[in-house]
């Protein structure tokens, strides 16, 4: 067990150390002149084109190249003497992604500013989703081959096949465009006005929903959450098919186990089998994937958020992406691989807490 | 039987020489079991005719919606160029979307479009991941080590945002078109296939007639090629082969952002990424959502059910569960 914990961890820094170089392998598919003009959108003052890309070091062999990108430009030995960058950069590894062109400012701040929407809309996404989904996919396998199993299985198909892009528009077309029963956009205009203002609103957490609860505010808890509700079921259709489908199935499979068997030949009642018996064991995989839920929640918000034009990183990611903003595309790349390898390495070390088979293999 | 049974993609073929006739078309009882599972279910029955629809949809295509220009049957052709979409009417059976584009010719022709996207990423990333997959089993050792973690470096990639990164940079490489978005996803789709192929090929590397072959000193390639591969292969090309759909999928995805297919190309995704232009007035034009948007949400579960069902049957732990 705990051999398998620090060989995880030891992993860890090796995983991110090469999706560090996957990164800048992508970014040097470009050529000199292409990354050049990614760090200059604007009109360069510092001389020909050439000269700037001297400047900048960007003829300089790769692995030169990827040292300055992560230990930043102040880095010993790595500039010809009597050259220094334009705009030094202190390197990804001090927490610089370097400038955003689309978002007028650095990618981490970019980030930071569009991180708190992505975040609200994420677990207003992920809690009914845990608890209600689970609960509907042991009742699918408690009901096995009742119509309540197949509306459900019905609704699981449908639900992983649906594109999120079609399924989005459909939702506006109807909830939207048709009956016109929610909103679009993150606010109403009145709640903005009030939310931006700093004397009668704080704003704690950036998220509309929970700073609403803390400054008392409940008109606009219900207008914000008013505006989640299709992004939010938008997000999460696909991983309620996903979650069902895997409590369902390991729910069947630990119902045909000897000690449910012997659980029943006891007498005990059939609550009591499910409950005690059943639901723990089967819970197992459900826990794993749960780790993937919230990674694909997080990645699925880029076309959510487009399609509801929903001011978060995935819109942020998307349209960085569509006008090829790379620095950004690169920055966000990396701030979510980062997070899911984090995610993972928990995932693991969890599912070895809860499944003593896998300590030994 | 009993022994490959326990492993649940194992569906290696009888190892035993002389339960294995000479025909080259023998299909073996295990194999047989799963075609008549996938013809009786209605799921995957459903699942089968969807499919066959979309087949004879893309076969026919030329005849059901002739090509103005037959040189270039990939472009929509369009009646104007106004921004606003019309009606169904008699010309236009679907209707036409933003800038006038017929829908009806899109959503046949981009059958086509979804064929051709899916099997080549299918294809490309299967071979890749074969490929990996087996060199890391048959080798093993360090070989293994650093393969398995180059698949675990590039799965750390959430892969939607990993293949819309890759798709815009090489699109300021090679420009706007089908080639950046598929060779996108097909750099980081292979590692599911490297792992699922590495799993069984350590399964079948541990039979007796591998060892035999060795013992009688056949080349590693030999072993390989001759004795692994053809015992070891099928559960992953028919679990990879039922990814169709969900390459279609996100392949639609990347055009629905703008970074597949260009404007005008037969292509579901690039005709959805219109509708999002007329969020409001959706209302008054379904068309041009519901038509490519019904189109893709079909193919997509045509080959889920299919795969879901297969998955199903060649998983013995949820054997007698239906």
């Amino acid at each position: 067990m705990v051999n398998y914990i620090i060989r995880r961890l030891l992993l860890f820094p090796l995983i991110l150390f090469g999706v560090t170089l996957l990164i800048f392998g992508m970014l040097s598919l470009l050529s000199p002149y292409e990354r050049l003009s990614l760090y200059l959108p604007d009109r360069p003052e510092h001389g020909s084109i050439d000269n700037l890309i001297e400047l900048y070091g960007l003829n300089d062999p790769i692995p030169v190249q990827y040292a300055r990108w992560m230990l930043g430009d102040d880095y010993l030995g790595l500039y010809p003497e009597g050259i220094t960058s334009p705009n030094p950069s202190r390197g990804v590894l001090r927490g610089d992604l370097g400038f955003s062109f689309r978002g007028h400012q650095p990618v981490g701040q970019a980030i930071l500013q569009y991180l708190p929407a992505t975040l609200e809309l994420t677990i207003w996404a992920i809690v009914p989703l845990l608890f209600i989904g689970i609960q509907l996919g042991v009742w699918s396998a408690v009901n096995h081959n009742k119509p309540v199993d197949h509306i459900l299985r019905v609704f699981s198909i449908t639900g992983w096949s649906f594109p999120t892009y079609v399924f989005g528009l459909m939702v506006l077309m109807i909830f939207y465009a048709k009956l016109d029963w929610f909103p679009a956009g993150r606010l109403s205009e009145w709640a903005t006005r009030v939310v931006l203002d700093t004397t009668a609103f704080t704003q704690y957490t950036k998220m509309n929903t929970f700073d609403a609860l803390l400054n008392g505010r409940f008109d606009i808890f219900i207008d914000s959450l008013r505006h989640l509700i299709l992004p939010v079921i938008t997000l999460s259709y696909l991983w309620w098919a996903q979650i069902l489908r895997v409590t369902r199935s390991s729910m069947l499979e630990a119902l045909r186990q000897d000690y449910v068997t012997t659980a029943r030949a006891k007498g005990l009642s059939e609550r009591v089998v499910i409950n005690r018996h059943v639901r723990r064991n089967a819970l197992i995989p459900v826990a794993t994937i749960s780790g993937l839920v919230v990674i694909g929640l997080m990645s699925g918000v880029v076309i959510t958020e487009t399609v509801f034009n929903y001011r978060g990183l995935g819109w942020f990611f998307a349209d960085a992406a569509l006008h090829l903003d790379v620095i950004s595309v690169l920055g966000f790349t990396l701030f979510y691989a980062t997070l899911v390898v984090l995610g993972n390495l928990v995932a693991d070390i969890t599912y070895a807490f809860l499944d003593p088979r896998v300590r030994y293999s | 039987m009993s022994e490959s049974s326990t492993q649940p993609t194992a569906l290696a073929k009888e190892a035993s020489p002389e339960a294995r006739p000479k025909s080259r078309f023998y299909v073996d009882d295990r194999t047989r079991f799963v075609i008549k599972q996938m013809l009786t279910r209605p799921t995957s029955l459903a699942g089968l005719i969807i499919i066959l629809g979309f087949v004879l949809v893309a076969v026919l295509a030329p005849v059901l919606a002739p090509p103005a220009n037959p040189a270039d049957p990939w472009q929509i052709p369009h009646d104007g160029y106004s921004a606003e979409p019309s009606l169904p009417s008699e010309e236009h059976p679907f209707g036409t979307t933003q800038g006038q584009y017929d829908v009806y010719y899109g959503v046949i022709w981009g059958t086509r479009t979804a064929f051709r996207v899916g099997l080549i990423i299918t294809g490309a990333t299967m071979l890749i991941g074969l490929t990996v997959g087996s060199l890391a089993a048959y080798y093993g050792g360090i070989l293994d080590d650093i393969l398995m973690r180059v698949v675990e470096i590039v799965q750390a990639f959430p892969f939607l945002l990993a293949a819309l990164t890759l798709a815009s940079i090489l699109r300021s490489r090679i420009g706007i078109g089908l080639v950046a978005g598929m060779i996108a996803l097909i750099a980081f789709g292979w590692p599911t296939y490297a792992r699922l192929i590495r799993g069984d090929i350590l399964v079948v590397k541990q039979q007796d007639y591998v060892t035999a072959a060795r013992a009688l000193g056949a080349r590693d390639s030999r072993i390989l090629i001759r004795h692994i591969l053809p015992n070891a292969i099928f559960p992953t090309l028919v679990i990879a082969s039922m990814d169709i759909g969900s390459y279609v999928l996100n392949f639609a995805a990347l055009s629905f952002l703008g970074l597949g297919a260009e404007p005008g190309y037969a292509d579901w995704g690039q005709m959805i990424s219109f509708a999002r232009n007329w969020i409001p007035a959706l209302a008054r034009y379904p068309h041009i959502l519901m038509y490519p948007g019904i189109a893709i949400l079909l193919f997509v579960m045509g080959w889920n059910l299919v795969g879901d069902a297969f998955r199903d049957i060649i998983d013995p732990r949820l054997a007698g569960s239906r």
